[in-house]
């Protein structure tokens, strides 16, 4: 798989994430979705990132292109080839969006706009991005819906009249439109059945090795992640609580969350996997009201008795490893 | 045996219930508009209530006016002028007030039985039943509302029944619709389901599973309604098709109208009583959104993307 | 739009018109038990009159024979005979009718027009100033009653200030023909037509910001900012023809009920048409008159509601191929 042939040799660092806050307002006070998370990426490589719903991973994705709704504050920085994301001017914003960095989101109904058709949805990035004349936008946008394994008539139809998996496919090849360095994958194959999970897996991982693109790559399925991405990143009420080579991480994981992650044997068509992937008792913590100390220590299964009182950090726990857990602390 | 015993399930239930009240109440008191609107229809209802403390009826009648000036203003003849007969302005104000609410509520309540059976109904024995109970619905909601509302007052001739018997009978549709979608969204869930399965009749169905949980929907219909009916006394009084012997906010309407109060410039005839029905109606439609807020959870403060 | 479902909805068009013949029929004939008495309250009637009534009714038949009578004279549009002019009732309508189509259409376009403007604009910025105002005033005017928004009005710009005329369609002093009668016209036409529109525009605004707020929920639009593209074009673009389908449906079916809405602004600005007619007829009463405009309201909406149905399915590709 595409995991072990990526080159090993230090490739540009094209994304770099420092000190990420999501802060979303609402009526019952601020909600702190992302509490600080350091993240990077390199040219070509790919990054999962697994957590359970509510960890803040969609935050940070959306949050990486300045998307989210209007209110919520995000601090630290995103440099995507150096240059600040966080800081750009909206005219300067607008331009890197989508060819800098595109996102592929769940192939729900509504990720598309139901009114319009296939065609012009993808035309639309390219054009606003490449002033092309309208004959060369129609034929780029049949050449990337081959890409993705759809007919290029495919462009007329309505989104409602697609399947989830061929939406998803539309969506993939809409990302692409703009010959992005760097695409985030937001819960690509979340909402799809197994069989068909299995196909998209297989087109990402060629398109990836066929473009050389940097991938970010967001599902609560740990397992997905082992298979699919070089680097492995466990998200936990806001914060990265492991990461590293993935298989390593996945092999032997060194924080007890990534553990039951990993353990979890994922059911064929079990809804409940999706809302509870970790197999762990209990439920995330809510950000506003979070434990004190080490903040999975309420569902840990070797909780010790320093850990309400350890401010935890991510601490290094192998070669090119790190765990934010008192055990590896040591 | 244990000192104290273990709470009954009923109790367990009204607590709940009392819980589940409480925990609205302060939501609706978080809601700024809705309190306001609740401050305003509680004056008004209690102004309505008091009429006879406040003015003697006998003022209402232009055989007591004689002595009074017409078209007197307010400044003449406090609190509110008079009008081309003489009548305290004021004194219509007050007990217009009384009929302009009870016709609006005793509607609403017609309007809300008639508009809960048909829509439980339909919603819930579906097929053939459900079907005609709808094409009846759906034709009322054609007709277009005055003109039946004209005809059927024509017909049966003006007084306070009618009048709210009329609207009643036009404004149950809307209720239909909407509890009859809710019904059936109710009916797809499990639990009826298994409650079936279990033997339960079609009576303890509708009457432990269904009335409950749309029983906030009704009320956020109910105050909704309110203000529709109290807009269609106003309209049908002025029009002529209300009660001839009693007064309300419409009636005033009525009579400034014919009376030339618009030409007399006499604005203390008019205008009260219009900033009445727009301040009740108002009123109950800050209050009746606040509920619909707290009552339906799909519309509670859902994150935006 | 598949022949199949536009047949489908011009066959419930017609049944919903066929139910409305044979209920006014039975409102009028049958709901009294002596219409004649019923309706003439208060008048002296001598006994020729009375005879000659009945007979008009058709009160001396059968119900049945009375029935079909009335069917066969609506369908070739005999109406029967108005009581205060004594001419056909078809006529009176139609010589009132374009005089409330232009009033109501004027009215509902510009209402919706404005309407659905500011509602986009509140709903895109919720909770700003523009929106809390826009909210505030929309509530204020969908709240009050229409002919006393209009009474206001008059009593304001026409009686006090004299900038308008105090009623009617035109000046009966003058002699004016042609553009010169359109304009006078026109200017009668503004302070009811002012009344309606900000009467209707409230509705449009709630429901268009309503709309537009559930459609800013859609993950759709997040990929339409993420492509980069600029916020009002993502608005324009991609969230209002979303938003647009239900108001689409509201307008179509409002335009038909309009018709009947404007009967108590009509009669404060005695503005000649339907509306008047009607509240003339009541004051009669005038039965003829009362049930012929009853059905010509109630046709309007019915046709109405079949345009709607159709325009909202040409909009929108996924009921489209239903």
């Amino acid at each position: 798989m595409s995991a072990e042939t990526q080159p090993a040799t230090a490739a540009p660092t094209l994304l770099s994430v420092r000190d990420l806050h999501v802060t979303y307002p609402t009526d019952a006070g601020p909600l702190e979705a992302v509490r600080g998370v350091d993240l990077e990426l390199a040219a070509g490589e790919t990054l999962g990132l697994a957590g359970e719903s509510g960890c803040g991973k969609s935050s940070l994705a959306t949050a990486l292109l300045r998307l989210l709704p209007r209110g919520a504050k995000v601090t630290g920085e995103v440099l995507l080839e150096g240059e600040n994301v966080l800081a750009m001017k909206p005219g300067r914003l607008r331009a890197v969006r989508w060819t800098g960095m595109a996102i592929v989101f769940q192939g729900a109904l509504h990720s598309l706009n139901p009114v319009q058709r296939i065609g012009p949805q993808i035309g639309e990035a390219i054009e606003l991005h490449a002033q092309g004349k309208r004959a060369k936008t129609s034929a780029r946008v049949g050449e990337l819906l081959e890409l993705v394994g759809l007919p290029a008539r495919r462009a007329q139809d309505y989104p409602h009249q697609l399947s989830g998996g061929q939406r998803q496919r539309v969506l993939i090849a809409l990302a692409l439109a703009c010959d992005p360095k760097l695409l985030v994958a937001d819960e690509p194959t979340t909402a799809l059945d197994v069989m068909v999970q299995a196909q998209i897996l297989r087109l990402l991982a060629d398109l990836q090795e066929r473009f050389g693109l940097a991938t970010l790559f967001i599902t609560h399925d740990l397992s997905t992640l082992a298979a699919a991405c070089r680097r492995l990143a466990v998200m936990y009420a806001g914060r990265i609580v492991e990461e590293g080579p993935a298989h390593a991480v996945f092999d032997a994981p060194a924080h007890p969350y990534t553990r039951a992650l990993a353990a979890a044997f994922p059911i064929i068509g079990d809804p409940a996997f999706r809302h509870n992937p970790s197999g762990l008792p209990g439920d995330p913590p809510d950000p506003r009201a979070l434990p004190p100390g080490c903040p999975f220590h309420t569902r840990c299964p070797v909780v010790r008795e320093e850990c309400p009182h350890t401010a935890v950090e991510l601490w290094p726990a192998g070669e090119g490893r790190r765990a934010a857990c008192v055990e590896v602390r040591g | 045996m244990s000192a104290i015993a273990a709470p009954s399930a009923k109790r367990i239930a009204w607590l709940r219930r009392r819980r589940a009240a409480a925990a609205a109440w302060s939501d609706f008191r978080r809601d700024r508009a809705g309190m306001i609107g609740l401050v305003v229809l509680v004056l008004f209802v209690a102004m309505a209530l008091a009429a006879p403390l406040i003015v003697p009826k006998g003022e209402l009648r232009a055989i007591n006016a004689l002595d009074n000036p017409v078209w007197a203003s307010p400044g003449e003849f406090a609190p509110m002028g008079t009008d081309s007969l003489g009548r305290s302005v004021w004194a219509q104000f007050v007990w217009g007030a009384r009929i302009s609410l009870l016709v609006g509520l005793a509607a609403t309540v017609m309007a809300m039985l008639i508009g809960t059976v048909v829509g439980v109904a339909a919603g819930f024995y579906g097929r053939r039943v459900g079907g005609v109970l709808m094409r009846i619905t759906e034709w009322f909601l054609v007709i277009p509302f005055l003109p039946l509302a004209i005809a059927l007052a024509a017909v049966l001739g003006p007084s306070l029944t009618n009048i709210i018997f009329v609207i009643g009978v036009t404004s149950w549709p809307s209720t239909a619709r909407l509890i009859r979608a809710q019904v059936l969204t109710l009916k797809e869930r499990l639990y009826v389901d298994r409650s079936r399965a279990l033997g339960a009749s079609d009576a303890h169905l509708m009457s432990r599973h269904i009335m409950p949980n749309i029983s906030g929907l009704i009320l956020a219909n109910t105050t909704l309604t309110v203000p529709i009916a109290i807009l269609s006394e106003t309209t049908l009084s002025f029009l002529g098709l209300g009660d001839p012997t009693s007064t309300s906010w419409g009636k005033m309407l009525e009579d400034s109208f014919q009376q030339g109060a618009l030409t007399e410039q006499a604005w203390w005839y008019y205008v009260p009583p219009g900033l009445g029905v727009l301040l009740v109606v108002l009123a109950f439609t800050l209050v009746g959104h606040a509920l619909e807020e707290i009552l339906d959870p799909r519309l509670r403060n859902a994150p935006s993307r | 739009m598949s022949p199949r479902y536009v047949i489908g909805k011009l066959g419930g068009s017609l049944a919903t018109l066929l139910f409305v013949v044979v209920f006014n029929f039975f409102l009028f004939r049958i709901v009294a038990t002596d219409p004649v008495a019923n309706l003439f309250r208060g008048r002296n009637l001598t006994d020729a009159q009375r005879d000659e009534l009945i007979h008009e009714f058709g009160l001396d038949g059968s119900t049945l024979h009375q029935f079909w009578a009335y069917v066969q004279q609506t369908a070739s549009l005999n109406l029967g005979r108005s009581y205060s002019t004594n001419e056909p009732v078809m006529s009176e309508i139609l010589d009132a009718a374009p005089a409330t189509i232009w009033l109501v259409g004027v009215s509902a376009i510009l209402s919706a027009v404005i309407g659905v403007a500011i509602g986009i604009v509140a709903g895109w910025r919720r909770r700003s100033k523009t929106d809390y105002a826009a909210t505030t005033f929309t509530m204020t005017t969908y709240s009050m009653p229409d002919f006393w928004l209009g009474m206001l009005l008059l009593s304001l710009f026409a009686v006090s200030l004299g900038w308008f005329p105090v009623g009617g369609i035109e000046d009966p002093t003058s002699t004016a023909t042609g553009p010169a009668l359109w304009a006078d016209q026109a200017y009668h036409m503004f302070l009811p037509a002012l009344t309606l529109t900000l009467g209707y525009l409230g509705e449009y605004t709630l429901v268009m910001r309503s709309s537009l707020l559930d459609t800013m929920r859609e993950d759709f639009l997040v990929l339409a900012r993420a492509k980069g593209l600029r916020d009002v074009v993502v608005r324009n673009r991609h969230a209002v023809p979303n938003a647009l389908l239900p108001v689409v449906t509201l307008a179509a079916i409002n335009f038909g009920f309009v018709l009947s809405g404007a009967i108590a602004v009509e009669a404060i600005f005695s503005w000649p048409g339907l509306g008047l007619a009607t509240y003339d007829a009541i004051n009669g009463p005038d039965l003829p008159m009362l049930q012929g405009l009853f059905l010509v309201f109630s046709a309007s909406v019915i046709v109405f509601n079949l345009f709607a149905d159709l325009v909202y399915a040409w909009l929108d590709p996924r009921v489209r191929q239903a």
